[in-house]
């Protein structure tokens, strides 16, 4: 099977069983995404496919074969920390740190979302494509991902200094 | 998880075909059979991948819209014709999973995913009817909060856990499948089945049997309709209570309305009692709640979920208020 991951391609003939996220870890020694509940409630396994936000604990990985992965570890450019990276340092967007790669993932992909005007559950109106991301839209919409340590206070401080506008 | 043999449809005739082996699920995002599958439950000996099928939404020639049944949660919920023209399947869908899973769920895989009873889940320490057909149940007397109080049996007690069904239930919406024998239609209020003696049997789908498309009727009373959902926490949770509803006002009368339910029920729950108790009747408060009482009067409590009535009865008669004061 070949993938592409962090723009790079890469050859592996794992077994059909392999989840995207066990292919990324224990494969291909990429150990930023973190397996937390390893059945889609927790959002620490988040990557993007296609810059789409998916679980890769959910994926076979035999389905994303061609698809453009990207990982927490293909964020920074050029030993430069992604803005995101460098927010959530600043603001303690962690504790542990083990839900961070997903939360962040997940993030860039939310902020992408938002931009094309992809609704969420708590906005109002559905007739336009305008989205204005505040922070109740980013707790809505970052809900698929768990901080145990519940760091969400720093966490959607990151996330706001870098898609949020300011009022 | 068991070992299995994967390939990928290009088209329908293709799914089909590779179908053909007995043992041979479909795989479409993988958002529940995947983890069904690591959990064992589920044991496929092959997979065909159907995500490359049609998941295009476009207008029917009656008006509506057709959605391919390839297209992922998120591509629906977005689609302007669906937020402008149904916007309580756009909202359920919104109101369903996370950002993640919405991308990944497609919405022939919405339709046919399984409950979350916790006792089906637990394969090692429960009985379940579901799983094992004739095993017994646990969860009849067990921890049933999360559980049916309409239609189930006393084989099971099962929730179907879809909010994009409960839309569609909602809006007359027709699912069509196609099989080497040809291609039918069937209403989605009568797609998924209720427990009976065979909870292990969920839908009306035939072995081999395949999901291509979702058909949304013209419905001009849709364009007023919302979705709202009652659960433990404000996201990211099944429902223990949702409701699908479309209003229509002339003057101060109910001219037309439609109403289903999800989270109370083995299938999404057209509440056709409650329409009829409103049709022609006076817009309020009093006449909304005694239509919702009216559905709900069949209701069979278990231990833990008698509060899912008089939930269902409050959350139906504050979705009609709303409408009618938006119509307003």
């Amino acid at each position: 099977m070949r993938f592409l991951i962090n723009g790079q391609s890469v050859e592996s003939d794992v077994d059909l069983r392999t989840s995207l996220l066990d292919l990324l870890r224990d494969h291909l020694n990429l150990h930023g995404s973190k397996k937390g509940c390893n059945q889609g409630a927790c959002g620490a396994c988040t990557v993007l496919a296609d810059g789409e936000r998916i679980l890769s604990c959910l994926a076979l990985a035999v389905q994303y074969q061609g698809r453009e992965i990207t990982t927490i570890e293909g964020l920074a450019e050029e030993g430069n920390l992604h803005p995101l990276q460098r927010a959530f340092i600043e603001h303690d967007g962690f504790q542990c740190g083990y839900c961070t790669p997903g939360q962040i993932c997940s993030a860039i992909g939310m902020a992408a979302e938002a931009k094309r005007g992809m609704p969420s559950h708590i906005t109002r109106d559905l007739d336009t494509s305008l989205v204005t991301l505040d922070r109740d839209e980013v707790r809505e919409r970052m809900s698929g991902n768990l901080c145990r340590c519940g760091a969400y206070n720093g966490i959607i401080d990151a996330i706001s200094e870098v898609y949020v506008e300011a009022e | 998880m068991n070992p299995f043999t994967y390939a990928r449809a290009d088209h329908a005739e293709d799914a089909l075909r590779l179908a053909e082996p007995q043992g041979a699920k479909f795989l479409g995002g993988g958002t529940n059979l995947v983890d069904l599958m690591r959990e064992t439950i589920e044991r496929p000996q092959s997979l065909v991948d159907v995500t490359g099928l049609s998941a295009t939404i476009e207008e029917t020639s009656a008006g509506g819209l057709r959605i391919g049944a390839a297209a992922r949660n998120s591509a629906v919920a977005e689609h302007f014709a669906v937020r402008t023209r149904y916007p309580a399947l756009s909202r359920a869908l919104l109101a369903g999973a996370s950002g993640q899973i919405r991308n990944m769920a497609t919405v022939g895989g919405n339709i046919l995913q399984r409950t979350r009873c916790t006792y089906f889940y637990d394969d090692d320490g429960s009985r379940c009817n579901k799983r094992v057909p004739g095993q017994g149940w646990d969860a009849i007397d067990g921890f049933n909060r999360i559980h049916a109080i309409l239609g189930a049996s006393s084989s099971c007690v099962a929730t179907h856990p879809s909010d994009m069904c409960v839309a569609l239930a909602a809006f007359d919406s027709v699912v069509h499948l196609r099989s080497a024998r040809g291609e039918r239609a069937v209403p989605i209020t009568e797609f998924h089945r209720l427990p009976g003696d065979t909870p292990h049997v969920e839908t009306v789908l035939e072995p081999g049997e395949l999901i291509v498309a979702v058909e949304l009727p013209p419905n001009p009373i849709a364009q007023r309709s919302t979705y709202r959902k009652v659960r433990d926490r404000s996201s990211y949770a099944f429902a223990l209570v949702s409701v699908a509803a479309a209003l229509q006002i002339e003057g101060s009368t109910v001219k037309d309305v439609r109403l289903a339910l999800g989270g109370v029920a083995h299938k999404p729950w057209r509440a056709s009692k409650a329409e009829a108790a409103l049709r022609g009747r006076e817009a309020t408060e009093e006449n909304f709640r005694a239509a919702a009482a009216a559905e709900l009067i069949d209701a069979r409590p278990l231990r833990d979920n008698a509060f899912k009535i008089e939930l269902a009865v409050r959350t139906i008669t504050a979705v009609l208020q709303q409408l009618t004061e938006e119509a307003q």
